[in-house]
């Protein structure tokens, strides 16, 4: 069970600053959605908490300040998939999540019997067993996020830190990873950091959010706090309907500018024909 | 998608299970490639020392190399002249082509990890070029043949080929901030632009040499002897050894430089040990048989082809296939204009160009 927590964090890329002091925590076992419009520093911050990026302020899991660690240890205790993983050309399935217990091997070591086990039993509990010699090259984008999502869990870490988990998977593929996340969270009290570019998703599961607009934090809370219509309206100069579901997650719809749904309403033969004008 | 969700710590399934045999076939199957490599490469040894001009009897040098071995006294029934050719001439030459090639090969295989690209070879950093000026350099102005009893040749070789890589990574480490590969790809290009510059502009001004630069250039394995290979042996066991271990942290390179950290490696540190490594055998071998081109691409290729992309393979059948590869060669550019001999880099391009098309084909379904 392990808190991470983010305290004034600030990153700078190519000197210029990205991240102007951002807070945030989440308890152990629990799912913390970064929300935000493009290029509000989302993957940013999930690349400094993973230590990929130079950053001041303090991020800390359990108490321990992350920046102490040697990489090794870091990468027992998180583990990261970033949003575009890069996919070694000809490797079986087998090999490359066993490249998830690197952190426990020393530098010359080779991975032994409980290593291969661990794999192996990732593999069998994501369901890849049928994929296991096949070439993570020659995947399908789904079997794909599986694969790397399995590597990261044979880090066997507390912390899963996943960029983007879903882009590029269809709405069933989608589900299905954030499904997978889920139990796993629940199983095995992993604590979630994702970020997703999909509200409506993320309220879906995301026990916390944090709404980041350039570089800062604009709103942080349950889903019901930080997904209000006047919010993403501000933030992400869309128009958006946000009913309660009986779950009492909110749920957000995409609605069209009501200036165009009354236009359409008024000619709709005409407003049909300039569509396909447009088209 | 039907997720089973085990527990996470599931009981191993007995060795006894459809898994202990699944297993034991992959272990097999694993070891079958080394098997094949070391007869390939120990049948193409055996067939660097039977062919050649004089005519040695097989069955007298087979006995001969079973006298060899440590306890074991037979007589092979070779005359002191067939003796000789075969333990003066032949042998030193057949084991510098196995030194030589292997070396190659292992370091192509290790530039390719490092800069995960396929079309990288132990050239790609100035070593060539490096070299080609060092060796140039003495041919054209040195009087003497030898520094304490080195060659003065594959000396000047040796420490132009280092220098090389070192300028390029020089170089590039410093210009380049984020990924590091692409810098020193273009360091590299540079660098061996620069010295293959002023390479040629020695060689023109010195046109006399021209015969002895060229002949160094297109790569020979005639002058190996015993004394050569003992003195370039700790070097390839030592640069060998350590591209060897480090087969499992290039198959971490390969996800890329930050995903490579996420998984606790300092991608930096380990391209900076392989590409020294690496550097250090391509070195070696230039300095004893100049610059023969071909083996650092090809056999990695084709290895990796046969064998699968995980560089814990790839590097020791590198070694072996290299090896057997470049005796072979050596079998033809001593045979194939007899009493002449043919630049052995000619001939691993001549023969190595269709070897690896037919490779490419014959496992294109296996393969990418």
């Amino acid at each position: 069970m392990t808190d991470l927590k983010v305290t004034g964090l600030r990153v700078a890329r190519q000197r210029c600053e990205v991240l102007h002091g951002v807070d945030a925590e989440v308890r152990a076992g629990g799912w913390l959605a970064v929300i935000g419009p493009n290029g509000a520093g989302k993957s940013t911050l999930l690349k400094a908490v993973a230590g990929l990026l130079p950053y001041t302020g303090e991020v800390t899991v359990d108490g321990v300040r992350l920046r102490d660690l040697p990489a090794r240890e870091l990468a027992r205790t998180l583990a990261y998939t970033p949003q575009n993983p890069v996919v070694p050309p000809q490797m079986p399935v087998r090999e490359y999540v066993l490249l998830g217990r690197t952190p426990y091997l020393g530098y010359l070591a080779l991975p032994g019997r409980r290593d291969r086990a661990v794999a192996d039993q990732v593999i069998e509990r994501l369901d890849l067993t049928a994929l296991a010699t096949r070439d993570v090259g020659t995947l399908s984008g789904g079997e794909r996020q599986r694969v790397v999502l399995a590597r990261a869990l044979a880090q066997q870490a507390p912390v899963l830190l996943l960029d983007e988990p879903t882009t590029a998977l269809d709405l069933g593929h989608q589900q299905q990873v954030l499904e997978l996340v889920d139990r796993l969270r629940r199983d095995d009290g992993l604590t979630v950091v994702t970020t997703l570019h999909d509200l409506g998703v993320a309220a879906q599961y995301a026990e916390r959010m944090l709404l980041l607009v350039n570089g800062e934090a604009a709103a942080s809370g349950t889903a019901a706090e930080v997904l209000t219509p006047a919010g993403i309206a501000a933030h992400y100069n869309a128009h958006v309907e946000v009913t309660t579901g009986p779950d009492g997650r909110p749920r957000v719809h995409l609605i069209r500018p009501a200036q165009v749904r009354a236009e359409q309403a008024e000619v709709p033969t005409g407003g049909s024909a300039r569509h396909d004008a447009d088209a | 998608m039907p997720t089973r969700l085990l527990p996470r710590r599931a009981p191993a399934p007995g060795p006894d299970g459809p898994r202990g045999a699944d297993r034991d076939a992959r272990r097999s199957a694993r070891f079958l490639p080394y098997a094949v490599g070391t007869v390939l490469l120990l049948g193409s040894v055996l067939a660097g020392l039977l062919v050649g001009a004089a005519d040695l009897p097989v069955r007298g040098v087979l006995l001969a190399l079973l006298d060899e071995l440590p306890f074991v006294h037979v007589d092979h029934g070779l005359t002191p002249v067939q003796y000789s050719v075969l333990m003066e001439i032949r042998m030193p030459r057949v084991l510098g082509a196995v030194l030589v090639g292997s070396l190659l090969a292992v370091a192509g295989a290790g530039y390719q990890g490092v800069f995960r690209n396929p079309m990288a070879d132990p050239y790609l950093l100035g070593a060539a070029s490096g070299a080609g000026l060092g060796a140039t350099l003495v041919i054209a102005y040195s009087s003497a043949d030898s520094v304490g009893g080195v060659g003065i040749v594959p000396l000047a070789a040796f420490v132009g080929a280092i220098a090389g890589v070192m300028l390029a990574y020089a170089l590039g480490a410093t210009a380049g901030r984020a990924d590091g590969t692409a810098t020193l790809v273009l360091a590299g290009v540079a660098v061996s632009a620069f010295l293959a510059a002023v390479q040629t502009f020695v060689q023109q001004a010195n046109v006399d040499e021209l015969r002895r630069i060229y002949a160094w250039i297109l790569g020979s394995l005639s002058s190996i002897g015993w004394d050569e290979l003992a003195l370039v042996a700790p070097y390839a066991a030592v640069s060998t050894l350590v591209l060897l271990l480090h087969g499992r942290l290039l198959d971490v390179m390969t996800v890329g430089d930050e995903e490579a950290a996420v998984l606790g490696v300092n991608a930096a540190r380990v391209r900076f040990v392989v590409l020294l490594a690496a550097s250090l055998a391509t070195a070696t071998a230039v300095a004893v048989s100049g610059l023969i081109g071909f083996i650092g691409i090809v056999v990695p290729h084709a290895v990796r082809r046969l064998v699968g992309g995980s560089y814990r393979r790839i590097l020791p059948m590198s070694v072996l296939l290299g090896g057997a590869f470049l005796v072979v060669a050596d079998i033809i550019a001593r045979t194939a204009t007899a009493p002449g001999e043919l630049p052995i880099g000619v001939v691993t391009a001549f023969v190595g160009a269709p070897f690896f098309v037919i490779v490419l084909r014959a496992t294109r379904q296996v393969g990418l």
